[in-house]
Formats: structure tokens, C-alpha cells, sequence
């Protein structure tokens, strides 16, 4: 009698195991893992905006030394970026669509401006050949570059997560198990060339 | 009834995972240091440029390759170096030290894509000067070798530790390494063998060595069998046109 739950204990708990290892391969830590891996492309998007953000002193007071005519373009530069910066991001705002959406609007802002100015100084040969406006241009191109790339991998981990989310078999665990965490905003490309690098030409 | 609606729906989530991966750009395959699928380096400096890169790789571990393409297939340059570098992982994983210099035929445009790892040494500005002081000049002229050798001599240099500088510097050599060092020591053993087999006996013993020797240092720069590390790319570097 004893022996028989004794063995009755033993199987049932090789059943659970089995069955947890079970579950792990059919997808049951997927939604979590698929929402980090959005937090993450998430932060990376948050690091390459800021890292424009920081550029952008530098290169006003560049331009500014040459082109002083500019003064309404480099306004409109120095502006879009006050307003870009003063919307407070971090993790949560994903949560938040009517933020996201506002960091969205004012980076495209800050975007337009930027290559409004680049265009802009075209006209001014010295300031071009200049040094540090060259150094400031190759970082710009190259941010705007990481940001286009930072942001096509956060939509990517966005469109997996919920697709997790809203398919089989993820759609069971996520009734199940995580009915908390929500499908999920993405960014939307609204300019049409909003994920284009601005092409400056040496 | 059930089933047959359900046998449907599956076969149209078949039909669209196709859809999207006939969307996705075909790359060619990642046939070695030197992928020139748009026919521009003759063999000669194709196997220069893939010794002097397998040399970079041993003594660093960094991995550069050179690719050069027949066209972008309606993509930037940007989107396509990124694609290339990420699904051939060029560089180590973890370490992410991989750079693709890449030459697009019909766009006449030209990217060094830069792995997160190499990013402050190969910074946006020294990609941006080795592609409009040393590459764009010679490919005006349509000197494609010239142009893509010396583009490559200059990552490496920069990525050595010895940036481009603003007034145009000699970019032909390469930085301080073991390899000269090495080569020359092996010189010396194989003379030293050579000279002993003269001698006497054992002549075809050393003979063999020094073979040897010398087949293992060639096979170094050999770069057959040539795979990626999985190394990662996020957009840094520069492009140019020509």
C-alpha cells in the first residue's frame, strides 16, 4: 500500500517535469521573452534619439559661426529639439500609446528640421569644408542611420510579440497565463521618409 | 466542416510566412573574405585583399569583409548593409567586431558598415573620410581595384589604432603586427633546416618541414572555409557615391 503511492508520488512528479519541459518547448515562455526582447529594441530606439539629441549644440554652433543668415532654420533646429527632449521616455511609455505617439511627433519634427538644415548648408562652401562640420555631418548621417535601424528592429519585435499574442498557441498561454500584458503599439513611418537617413552630399 | 475551414486557414498562414520571405532581399552566399558578385577585382587582388584580411583576423580577431554587389534591389545601401553584416554575422558573437566595405555597382554607391564593436575605433567620421578621400577618387577614374584595396588597407589601418588624417596621408601600409615577425623567424628556421639537409641525411625530412611551415602560414591567409562569427550590426558607419 505504502509502496504503491510511494511509486504513485514518484510518477507523478516525473509527470510534472516532463510536462513543464513539455511546455517550454511549445512556447509557454515565448510572450515573456518576445516583450523583453521589445523593451530592449525599445531602449536601443530611446539611446539613438538621445545620441542625436546631443549632437545637435555642436553642430547649431558650427553652422551658426558660418551661416548666420540661418538664423530661422537653426531656431526651428534648436526648438524641435527642446520640445523632442522634454518628453520624458523610459520603459513605460510603451505602455502609454497616446505618449508614444508624442515622442514619435516630436522626433519626426526634430527630423525635419535637421534636414532642413543640412540643406541649408549646402550653400555655404567654407562652412563645408570645415573640420568639425564635417566630423558633426558624418556623426548625424551615421546616428540618423542607427535610429532608422534602432526603430525597424523595435517594429519588428513589436510585430512578433503580438503576433505571439494573437496566434496559435501563444494566444492559449497568454489567456491563461499572461492576460496582463497587452498587445503592444509600434511606431508607424507617417512622414514617407521618416526612416530615411537625410542624403548629404559631400 | 470544422476541419476543413481550420486545413484552410493554416494553409493560407503557410501562404503568407512565404509571402513575407519572398519580400526579403536575397544576399549572395558568403563565399569567402571577398565576395565579388558584381565582378569588379580581378583574381590577383581578390586573393590580396583575402590574405591581408585573414592576417587582420588572426592577429585581432576582428573580421572584415569586402563585398561588392551587382545592385541594391530597390534598397538603400543603409538597409542593405545592415541585412548583410547581420545575417552572415560577420564579426564574433558577443564581441560584434565585424565591418563590411561594401561597393554597389549599378547605384555607384559605396557603405562601410560598422559592427556596435568597432564603432570607436572605426568611428562615422573615419568611415566617412577613407570613402571620400580614398576610395570615391579612384573609382571616378574606374580603377575599382585601386580604389577597393586601398579602402580596405585604410579600415584595417584605422582600425589598427592610426586614424585618417585631415591632410591626405600614405594609406599602402599596414599597421605594426606579429605577422612580418613571424614570417621572418620562420624564414630563418626553414634556411637553418635547409642548410642542415644540405649536409647530409635527412634532407627530405626537412624539406618536408619546412614545407610544412610554409603550407600552414599559407593556409592562414587562405581563408577557406570562411564563416561568420554572429556578430551583430546597428546602422553605424558611412556611405558615399561615386
Amino acid at each position: 500500500m505504502q509502496m504503491q503511492s510511494r511509486y504513485g508520488y514518484t510518477w507523478r512528479l516525473a509527470t510534472l517535469l516532463f510536462m513543464s519541459w513539455l511546455l517550454t518547448g511549445c512556447g509557454i515562455n515565448n510572450i515573456p521573452t518576445y516583450d523583453e526582447q521589445v523593451k530592449a529594441a525599445w531602449g536601443q530606439v530611446e539611446n539613438q534619439y538621445q545620441r542625436r539629441a546631443d549632437l545637435i549644440p555642436n553642430l547649431v554652433e558650427t553652422v551658426k559661426g558660418y551661416a548666420q543668415q540661418e538664423r530661422e532654420t537653426l531656431t526651428a533646429v534648436v526648438e524641435a529639439r527642446a520640445k523632442a527632449t522634454s518628453i520624458q521616455v523610459d520603459a513605460r511609455t510603451l505602455d502609454d500609446p497616446q505618449q508614444l505617439q508624442q515622442f514619435q511627433q516630436a522626433q519626426d519634427q526634430l527630423t525635419g528640421a535637421l534636414s532642413r538644415l543640412m540643406v541649408v548648408v549646402e550653400r555655404y562652401p567654407e562652412l563645408k569644408s570645415n573640420q568639425n562640420f564635417l566630423a558633426l555631418q558624418s556623426q548625424l548621417e551615421g546616428t540618423e542611420n542607427r535610429i532608422a535601424v534602432a526603430r525597424r528592429d523595435f517594429i519588428a519585435a513589436v510585430e512578433r510579440y503580438n503576433t505571439e499574442i494573437r496566434t496559435f498557441p501563444g494566444r492559449i498561454w497568454h489567456s491563461v497565463l499572461y492576460s496582463d500584458m497587452p498587445v503592444r503599439e509600434s511606431f508607424e513611418a507617417t512622414a514617407k521618409d521618416a526612416e530615411r537617413a537625410p542624403q548629404v552630399k559631400f | 466542416m470544422m476541419n476543413a475551414r481550420h486545413l484552410f486557414l493554416a494553409s493560407l498562414l503557410c501562404l503568407c510566412s512565404l509571402a513575407v520571405q519572398a519580400q526579403e532581399i536575397s544576399i549572395p552566399p558568403l563565399s569567402g573574405r571577398v565576395v565579388d558578385s558584381a565582378g569588379l577585382l580581378d583574381a590577383s587582388t581578390e586573393a590580396r585583399l583575402t590574405q591581408m584580411l585573414a592576417a587582420h583576423e588572426q592577429a585581432t580577431g576582428e573580421q572584415v569583409v569586402v563585398v561588392t554587389l551587382p545592385n541594391l534591389q530597390g534598397r538603400t545601401i543603409e538597409e542593405f548593409g545592415v541585412e548583410l553584416g547581420r545575417r552572415w554575422g560577420i564579426g564574433q558573437k558577443g564581441k560584434d567586431n565585424g565591418a563590411l566595405l561594401i561597393v554597389a555597382r549599378d547605384e555607384r554607391k559605396i557603405r562601410i558598415e560598422v559592427g556596435y564593436g568597432l564603432e570607436e575605433r572605426l568611428t562615422d567620421l573615419q568611415s566617412a573620410l577613407i570613402i571620400n578621400r580614398i576610395i570615391v577618387p579612384a573609382l571616378r577614374q574606374g580603377d575599382f581595384a585601386r580604389g577597393i584595396s586601398e579602402g580596405t588597407a585604410a579600415i584595417i589601418q584605422v582600425l589598427g589604432g592610426n586614424p585618417v588624417r585631415e591632410p591626405r596621408e600614405e594609406t599602402g601600409d599596414m599597421p605594426e603586427k606579429p605577422m612580418p615577425v613571424l614570417f621572418f623567424v620562420l624564414l630563418v628556421i626553414v634556411m637553418l633546416l635547409l642548410r642542415g639537409g644540405r649536409g647530409g641525411r635527412g634532407g627530405g625530412g626537412s624539406a618536408f618541414l619546412a614545407g610544412a611551415l610554409l603550407g600552414s602560414l599559407g593556409r592562414g591567409g587562405g581563408g577557406g572555409g570562411f564563416g561568420g562569427g554572429g556578430g551583430s550590426f546597428g546602422g553605424g558607419g558611412a556611405s558615399g557615391d561615386w
